[in-house]
């Protein structure tokens, strides 16, 4: 049995801890924000945060997370429904086409504005490598230069 | 506020309401066998459920005692928003403020009648770019009718003449006698009132408060929250996952399979082969595979893996890319069938002072959805639930009961949202296969298709060798044009075809420049290959497209012209052409050039620039649509290129939501985009090389330039649709950009690194 946290409650799996941490996610704690799109770490739907630090969730097994924090796109918003300003930026922008990408570009984009607060268009195309089929990277960009905007302001 | 319309259609398309009337007509006959019945059958729900519902109006309309307005939408959610634009032209005629709008999804609706199974709601389904175009005046006429049942309800209350009444958003009033009323308070009386027998006119296009006007996408907040429930997030009772192991080899079949060790893995419940069509013959699914059942997705995964099957016997063993290759060219040496010729081509070719001839391969490609294909169903004795993301709801009911023979008017089908489709989701195979699956096994399951089952089990854009051939005068005027080519036609498995038919979706007879030239000629070499092909977002446009474009850019070099005034002129020879394609019935050609003038004055590409960038440009009418790009690139020694700056630009008539426009003109222009810088589809041995987004690899943002317009220029009142139109121009505009920049002329797709090798050379 593993221990471990998601979203600040207290979970247990019992299944197989080879179960990449995507699929626990999805079919066992029935959160399907973290999207399947790859398996091999390349697409980032399915991108979440464990620690802190934006992970692939396809390519992390659950093995590896014992006493560790997951926070996935669910519990991204505060728990009165403010929204973070990443997200806050993509409803501005109108980002999503299907939307299927969108919330691991989110969470990812959550990780990169607290190492580059006030990114460059290059710190962005050197950093953010989540994969959008619809080609909604011209509002992703604008919406990450938003996001960072409003971040500034909160503080 | 406004008034009732009952004459004015003014600035409405005169061709559009008699077609629509019809479909208005027939939605209400499919329920009530009556044609004075309109479609809005006050007291049923909008499920379909008969059980009277006094908030609602019609199928597509229910008002809450708060004011609060939920519509519902028929139509399939690729991404295109649909879900947000065929709301907004209910709200506006039925006059509500947007922001009290709820979007709620319907499942698809046919009701059997005695001539086959016709519609309920109306037509559902997309594809072509077509979600608009068909629900422009019927959706508009849904919310005039519930706005005057409510006007209607009004004047009874009050007890005076309805002429005297009128609507602000949410309420009727009348200014008259001094009253006003919500429309939650007026609903359930409206909805107890017979339906209007035909629909009000039209509110007037000047009127409009919402339509034409930028919204914001009603579903973005449940996206970025992720409550948004694509098919695959679909979870219902006593669910099984279930994956299948698909021949690796085109058209192999399964010899015998060893399942020991898949059984062990925990979880794994059930093993079994899965029959597929025979080569050649109709289908329901793509492959003959072995399904994997299980108690959770990765074990059913798991057990695949450990699963041991020795595949049978294929005819397209020694199928290769470089052998299709090889034979185009090898038909292209012969004589093809000739699909169109106008004037005398060959004698306007010896006539001619300047002849070009060139060569273009275009490859095969993947639709590769972000959402993997995936399908829950529930086969019980007598119906069946399906739930699935898919483009056409009602292949999918058709599917279920090909592969269980159970009467499609038990055969429950709701649309999922949509993880992408590009063409990928108008087949309903994994729909059919999950139907197999449950039928097998009495369980409700869902089936999950991993990216490899993705990448190597598609209907992929059919690749092409084109030569394309133009005769000049001494004056450089273009008068004889032809272009030779051979492909795999997206016809595919399609027994009944002719082979003289095979031609029709490669090569769309009336696209320019066949009005514009005098001799003209199309021929075709069909070149089958085991690879399935099927419809690519913007089929052979993007294709036809791409070669096109390329051409002209040649033909200017070669004969010293400029590529923008040879276009211009090319353009300006006719003011109005048939087109008999889809998109027609007419094509005019100012309006690409208009564009033209537009997208190359904004990027100013006359202007001179320095060594190694290049600015180019190209123009193309898909489906009623029209767009144009100029994209300048940077390129340096080794070959290396980068795109600075794009702009593009979309006539799609009239813009309904420019917001929704905008966005498909900036994704269809990175696909196309994504697309011709390094994807291809190739086959060794009868079986697909690529597997997943490592060699697949499409587009991420860092070569997506921060300088990138997206213009959205009105022309008229008539909306075209708009999620294909914004690819075809994109791919030529950068390759003439980099022959522009370099003198390098890409004549293969994709361009991966091709340039690379070029400068080095």
């Amino acid at each position: 049995m593993i221990s471990f946290q998601i979203n600040n409650n207290p979970v247990q799996f019992e299944g197989e801890p080879d179960t990449p941490l995507l699929w626990a996610l999805r079919d066992h704690f029935k959160l399907t924000g973290a999207k399947y799109g790859c398996g091999i770490g390349s697409c980032g739907s399915c991108t979440v945060h464990i620690d802190g630090k934006a992970r692939r969730s396809c390519t992390t097994t659950v093995s590896s997370l014992e006493g560790k924090s997951v926070v996935t796109i669910e519990g991204l918003a505060t728990d009165d429904g403010q929204l973070h300003p990443v997200q806050q930026a993509w409803l501005e922008e109108d980002v999503p086409q299907c939307g299927y990408c969108q919330p691991g570009f989110i969470m990812s984009t959550v990780e990169f504005l607290q190492k580059h607060p006030d990114p460059s268009d290059e710190d962005i195309n050197t950093n953010i490598d989540n994969l959008c089929r619809c080609g909604t990277y011209v509002r992703v960009r604008k919406a990450i230069h938003r996001a960072a905007e409003l971040t500034a302001k909160g503080k | 506020m406004w008034k009732n319309h009952r004459t004015s259609q003014s600035r409405s398309n005169p061709t559009q309401p008699d077609l629509s009337r019809r479909r208005f007509i027939i939605a209400g006959t499919t329920i009530s066998g009556s044609l004075l019945l309109g479609l809005p059958l006050a007291g049923v729900a909008l499920s379909g459920d008969p059980a009277g519902d006094s908030s609602r109006i019609g199928f597509f309309i229910k008002i809450l005692e708060n004011g609060d307005v939920i519509i519902g939408n028929a139509q399939p959610e690729l991404g295109q928003g649909l879900r947000t634009t065929l709301p907004m032209l209910v709200a506006e005629e039925l006059d509500i403020s947007f922001d009290r709008v709820r979007i709620e999804s319907m499942p698809l609706g046919i009701v059997k009648t005695a001539d086959g199974y016709t519609w309920k709601y109306g037509g559902q389904g997309v594809g072509g770019s077509t979600g608009l175009t068909n629900n422009w005046t019927y959706m508009r006429e849904v919310g005039a009718t519930a706005r005057l049942m409510l006007i209607q309800a009004a004047a009874r209350l009050w007890n005076v003449p309805v002429e005297q009444c009128s609507t602000l958003p949410g309420q009727v009033i009348c200014e008259t006698a001094g009253k006003k009323a919500s429309y939650g308070e007026l609903v359930k009386l409206a909805s107890s009132l017979p339906m209007p027998e035909e629909a009000p006119a039209l509110k007037p296009m000047d009127d409009y408060r919402l339509v034409g006007k930028p919204q914001h996408n009603k579903e973005v907040q449940d996206i970025i929250t992720g409550k948004a429930k694509f098919g695959s997030d679909v979870d219902m009772p006593d669910m099984r996952y279930a994956v299948i192991q698909r021949s690796p080899v085109l058209n192999g079949t399964v010899s015998s399979f060893d399942d020991s060790a898949t059984r062990a893995v925990k979880g794994v419940l059930d093993v079994f082969p899965v029959e597929g069509p025979a080569p050649g013959a109709p289908y329901h699914i793509l492959a003959h595979g072995v399904a994997v059942v299980a108690t959770s997705t990765w074990a059913a995964i798991k057990g695949r893996k450990v699963l041991k099957v020795v595949w049978g016997e294929s005819p397209n063993r020694d199928d290769n890319s470089e052998k299709f290759w090889q034979q185009n060219r090898d038909m292209l040496a012969t004589q093809g069938q000739i699909c169109h010729d106008q004037g005398d081509f060959p004698a306007s070719i010896d006539a001619s002072k300047t002849v070009v001839r060139h060569r273009y391969e275009v490859p095969f490609v993947s639709h590769a959805p972000l959402e993997p294909q995936n399908c829950y169903a529930w086969v019980q004795k007598d119906k069946v639930h399906v739930i699935a993301p898919t483009q056409m709801p009602s292949g999918a009911s058709r599917s279920a009961h090909a592969v269980t023979d159970i009467p499609r008017e038990n055969i429950k089908v709701e649309m999922a949202r949509v993880g992408g489709a590009f063409g990928r989701r108008l087949t309903n195979d994994y729909v059919a296969e999950a139907c197999i699956i449950s039928q097998k096994t009495g369980w409700p399951i869902k089936l999950q298709w991993t990216r490899e089952d993705d990448i190597k089990n598609d209907f992929y854009r059919p690749g092409g060798t084109h030569e394309l051939i133009a005769g000049l005068d001494e004056s450089k005027r273009v008068t004889a044009w032809s272009q030779r080519l051979a492909s795999g036609s997206k016809y595919y498995r399609r027994p009944n075809m002719p082979d003289e038919d095979l031609w029709k979706p490669e090569l769309y007879v009336d696209d320019f420049p066949k009005a514009m030239v005098e001799n003209f000629r199309l021929e075709y070499f069909h070149n089958p290959i085991g690879l399935p092909r099927g419809s690519w977002r913007g089929p052979a446009h993007v294709v036809n497209g791409f070669v096109i474009q390329s051409f002209l850019d040649e033909i200017a070099h070669e004969t010293g012209q400029d590529p923008l005034e040879l276009r211009l002129e090319l353009l300006g020879r006719v003011e109005e052409q048939p087109y008999s394609n889809h998109g027609g019935p007419v094509m005019t050609p100012g309006r690409l050039a208009r564009l033209l003038k537009f997208v190359t004055g904004r990027i100013d590409y006359k202007a001179k620039r320095p060594k190694g960038r290049g600015v180019g440009f190209a123009a193309h009418f898909t489906f009623g649509g029209y767009a144009a790009h100029a994209i300048e690139v940077s390129v340096n020694d080794e070959g290396e290129f980068t795109i600075e700056r794009i702009v593009a630009a979309i006539d799609c008539g009239f813009a309904v939501n420019p917001n929704a426009v905008q966005a498909q003109l900036q994704g269809a222009t990175i696909d196309a985009l994504s697309t011709a810088l390094e994807l291809e589809i190739t086959v060794r041995d009868g079986q697909v090389v690529q597997r997943n987004f490592n060699n697949y690899p499409l587009m991420k943002i860092d070569r997506v330039p921060a300088l990138f317009e997206a213009h959205v220029m009105n022309y008229d009142d008539t909306p075209t649709g708009v999620g294909e139109i914004g690819l075809a121009p994109a791919a030529p505009a950068l390759t003439n950009a980099i022959f522009n920049a370099t003198g390098v002329r890409i004549r293969r797709l994709p361009i991966a690194d091709q340039l690379r090798k070029e400068m080095k050379a």
